[in-house]
């Protein structure tokens, strides 16, 4: 049917020749690059804090790097497009040459994306693992969130009265990983640390949590990022990460009597209900139980 | 005077407004006198129960259900004599009507309105972001205005606009004398001033507007003041018109399509519709559902969303995701067959590769129920959910490429006429391109564990709301301005109309990436002070984008009133609806078409897409002259 006119030429609109197809790719490619180097110059996060802040910074740039040459070829094309065939005087009732489509060009468009796609979605996929990955030696610490503020518990860390010693602020020593247990008492919260590039909400009902290793000391914002209610954007404290030695001196200055680890550490938070997960295999959710073993016998070398 | 009181019509409907709400009385008190509750008399109790009863009183009164109860008591239905069909003077705009381009226009302007409002509401918000510690509103307030302006914009405008183009087109593109159900279609668009004046009437309760998001998390919505029930309800009137319209639409194309408009005849805005119209019937009921149960919740106390006593938090979540991820789906893809008809008509060619074009948008439906959950990122929903939604989320981006890359081979060596709606056509192209990259950057896990619910987010939805399917509306009511009013608009303002809304679009919505990535979340009334400097520049030019579009509302009334008159086909497109008059007539066609031809062979010579059935060709044949006749 149409189709065999496809073959048809206009003199008006010949196809575009190889040199200028050549020039046009060099524009495409020079404007990419520079639209590359620009989105590598922005200084787009905060101070990263984390080593899991580092692998997740550096997925961004690679998407960076993938995407924004897709964004200026869109534009290149469609900028030269209207320059080259925008609609002259005394062609008002002209038409274009009938081209209904190219199998080719069809499978191209559809099959490259797909490659990159896959490719950037296993990439993501191993860094999540990464960043979720159990280490050894984690530091347990308790997060409860309420409108509106924050509390942190250390499971591993008890008072006189074998209560877990419980701050508003979050103090962590540099180096070591954290597992952090996430829970709500009334409604959605987002335990969300910047430095960390990672955040998990706080649902009521059920314990969240997620990795991260500190790796710079320093004074950062936590921030809670789910809407909460009128006070939602006040719900803000610091996350301290210190010294070993700095922490071991604000465990003391909160009441920390280092004797009585070994024989609480076994109980479950004062907040929250959980004692023993349930085995996940995924790697993000799963956590040791509170003041599991691996820690007690760490804690007491340090 | 009595007489006029009885008729149904706009003033029978707000006389039954008080019906409805003495009913309300009449079910409440009874029941709680009779379960010992006290106080008997409660404002809460009966406000719920008002809110239902008083809009089905109102349209009642205006007469939407006249011919149905006519039907089923058993009385004799007034013989349609097409009284109800048409409009003669404007005030047919303000009754049931059962013409579909009277209701597409009912629906284009009222969505308008709202976009107006809503808008407004945008730039009450900025000025109170405009610095850091804002005294413009107080917090509640201001959360109130974030809510609002969400679910006016997307319930309200942007779903409802693009049920309105199409009701005026879609029709005449297939043929088609009317919709399938007109009388459906009447009460579907008369569903929507109740959901709107429900949703703005939210700042007049106790405590003030529903403030919990258009998300409306619960146990946030569950346990905040009763304005949050004005939100619960009125998506329920906005769904319910929404379903009703897709119906329609469902069989209106299946079954009502002219003589020889085979599926691979239809244009690709009759093909988005279908493909859009199956995602509102599939999703838009879980919605409804979630506000169902948030309704339990507050009124009865069923605890479905309450953790201490069984309920399940995050199942709320799952619920309202399962319709609101389609809901982007249903927010773009009409503004996408809008974009295929303006390219190929104003690029002069056939769209490139229109199967795929088809099947893509059938792909997008099918892979728009499998992504919700990437919302959920960090939600606390099971670990192992991540890696296919993530999957499945980067995949719903290759139908996508498919139909911007078509786009561009379409523009490939056309005769371009730059006019205002291929300028939105070819804006909505680079700026949807944008917003689909920053989707496909938060498909990945890791980036979105960082970035979720910050304003990067609000950078993303906004690239593809605003730059999306905004765009895509206004190109769509320039293009077929021309035939809903017969007159044509002004090009010059609607050229400005289009650079100052892509240059403050940008300004507003870019550094929204980078102040969210640095660290700003969304939906905050005060902020750090490091991120001043970008929100008042962002402030600023927000107040521009909204001022930018006054040259459109003052373009619109303008040409409605006094631009030249517009000819039959003033494109020179080939599609059904340039082949009858502007506007068309009473009943869309004198005699029906035959389809004999793709909608879109622009450059075949002697190419016609229909036929009317009397043998005459139709008038002008856009492929007629070719360049190569031209010789």
């Amino acid at each position: 049917m149409a189709e065999t006119h496809g073959s048809q030429q206009t003199p008006h609109r010949p196809p575009v020749d190889r040199r200028t197809i050549v020039r046009l790719l060099a524009i495409g490619v020079v404007a990419a690059a520079i639209g590359v180097v620009l989105g590598l110059l922005i200084p787009w996060f905060p101070t990263a804090a984390a080593k899991q802040a580092h692998t997740i910074d550096t997925l961004y740039y690679v998407l960076i790097i993938c995407t924004v040459p897709i964004f200026v070829l869109v534009t290149t094309v469609v900028l030269f497009s209207a320059w080259r065939w925008r609609m002259r005087p005394g062609e008002e009732r002209f038409d274009g040459p009938p081209i209904h489509g190219s199998t080719q060009l069809e499978v191209i468009w559809t099959a490259l994306p797909s490659v990159m796609i896959a490719a950037l979605v296993v990439y993501a996929a191993i860094v999540l693992g990464d960043i979720g990955a159990k280490q050894p030696n984690e530091l347990n610490i308790g997060v409860t969130g309420q409108q509106f503020e924050w509390t942190f518990s250390y499971p591993a860390y008890h008072d006189a009265d074998g209560k877990p010693i419980v701050s508003y602020q979050l103090y962590m020593p540099v180096n070591r990983p954290v597992d952090f247990a996430i829970r709500s008492v009334d409604v959605i919260h987002t335990f969300w640390v910047p430095a960390f590039r990672i955040q998990q909400d706080a649902v009521p009902g059920i314990t969240t949590g997620f990795r991260a290793t500190p790796d710079r000391v320093g004074s950062y914002p936590i921030i809670c990022n789910q809407l909460c209610g009128y006070g939602h954007s006040t719900m803000r404290t610091t996350l301290h990460i210190v010294s070993p030695a700095a922490f071991k001196t604000w465990l003391a200055e909160h009441g920390y009597s280092g004797a009585a680890q070994t024989t609480s550490v076994h109980r479950a938070p004062a907040t929250g209900a959980r004692s023993t997960e349930v085995a996940d295999t995924s790697g993000w959710t799963t956590y040791a139980p509170l003041g599991g073993v691996q820690t007690k016998t760490k804690e007491g070398t340090q | 005077m009595i007489a006029r009181l009885r008729a149904p019509g706009l003033h029978r409907g707000i006389l039954s407004i008080p019906l409805g709400i003495g009913f309300a009385y009449a079910i409440v008190l009874p029941i709680r006198a009779a379960s010992h509750y006290h106080p008997i008399l409660d404002g809460t109790a009966i406000l719920q129960v008002a809110l239902i009863s008083a809009p089905f009183a109102f349209l009642i009164g205006l007469g939407a259900f006249d011919y149905w109860f006519y039907w089923a008591a058993g009385r004799p239905t007034r013989p349609e004599d097409h009284s109800g069909h048409g409009a003669r003077t404007w005030k047919d705009y303000f009754r049931i009507n059962t013409d579909h381009k009277v209701i597409g226009v009912q629906y284009v302007v009222h969505s308008f309105v709202y976009f107006l409002i809503g808008g407004l509401f945008a730039m009450l918000m900025r000025v109170q972001l405009a610095q850091p510690g804002g005294k413009f509103v107080d917090a509640n307030t201001f959360n109130g205005l974030f809510s609002v302006h969400a679910t006016l914009l997307i319930f309200l405008f942007v779903i409802p606009v693009f049920a309105g183009l199409a009701n005026f087109v879609l029709p005449l593109m297939i043929g088609a004398p009317d919709m399938a159900f007109p009388r459906l279609n009447a009460l579907s668009f008369w569903l929507l001033p109740i959901a709107g004046l429900m949703i703005l009437g939210s700042f007049f309760a106790p405590g003030g507007s529903f403030a919990s998001g258009w998300t409306a998390y619960a146990p946030l919505s569950t346990t905040a003041p009763i304005g949050q029930v004005f939100f619960t309800l009125g998506v329920q009137f906005a769904g319910a018109s929404s379903i009703a319209t897709a119906l329609n639409f469902l069989v209106t194309i299946i079954t009502m399509r002219a003589p020889g408009m085979s599926f691979f005849r239809m244009p690709l805005l009759v093909w988005a519709n279908f493909s859009t119209s199956l995602l509102v019937v599939i999703a838009t009921p879980f919605i409804a559902a979630s506000q169902f149960l948030v309704l339990l919740d507050r009124g009865l106390g069923f605890n479905f969303f309450s953790a201490g006593s069984g309920g399940d938090v995050l199942m709320y979540q799952h619920v309202f995701w399962f319709y609101s991820h389609p809901a982007v789906y249903i927010m773009m893809l009409p503004g996408f067959g809008i974009i295929s008809e303006i390219i190929a008509v104003k690029a002069r060619k056939p769209i490139f590769g229109y199967r795929m074009m088809a099947f893509s948008l059938l792909a997008i439906v099918i892979l728009g129920f499998t992504v919700w959950a990437h919302h959920m990122f960090t939600s606390g929903m099971p670990g192992w959910l991540r890696d296919p939604m993530m999957i499945t989320t980067a995949i719903i981006a290759v139908p996508t490429g498919v139909k911007i890359f078509s786009w561009l081979a379409t523009l490939w060596r056309g005769v371009i006429h730059m006019d205002t709606p291929m300028l939105w056509a070819l804006g909505f192209i680079t700026m949807f391109t944008l917003g689909g990259i920053s989707g496909v950057m938060l498909a990945m896990v890791p980036f979105d564990l960082h970035v979720s619910k910050t304003y990067f987010i609000v950078a993303h939805i906004h690239y593809v709301l605003f730059g999306g399917s905004v765009f895509t509306i206004f190109a769509g009511v320039y293009y077929w301005f021309p035939k809903m009013t017969g007159r044509m608009c002004d090009e010059r303002l609607g050229k400005w109309h289009f650079w100052t809304t892509l240059i403050f679009f940008n300004i507003t919505f870019a550094p929204m990436h980078l102040i969210g990535i640095q660290g700003m979340p969304r939906r905050v009334a005060d902020y750090s002070s490091q991120f001043a400097t970008w929100n008042l520049i962002i402030s600023i030019a927000s107040w521009g984008l909204g001022l930018s579009t006054l040259i459109f509302v003052y373009n619109m009334i303008v040409s409605w009133r006094g631009g030249p008159r517009a000819v039959a086909n003033p494109w020179r497109g080939l599609t059904l609806e340039w082949l009858v008059s502007s506007p068309p007539p009473i009943f869309n066609f004198d005699s029906l078409p035959t389809v004999v031809g793709g909608p879109y062979e622009y450059g075949v010579p002697g190419a016609v897409h229909a036929v009317f059935r009397d043998g005459a060709e139709v008038t002008q044949p856009a492929g007629a002259r070719t360049m190569v006749t031209q010789e």
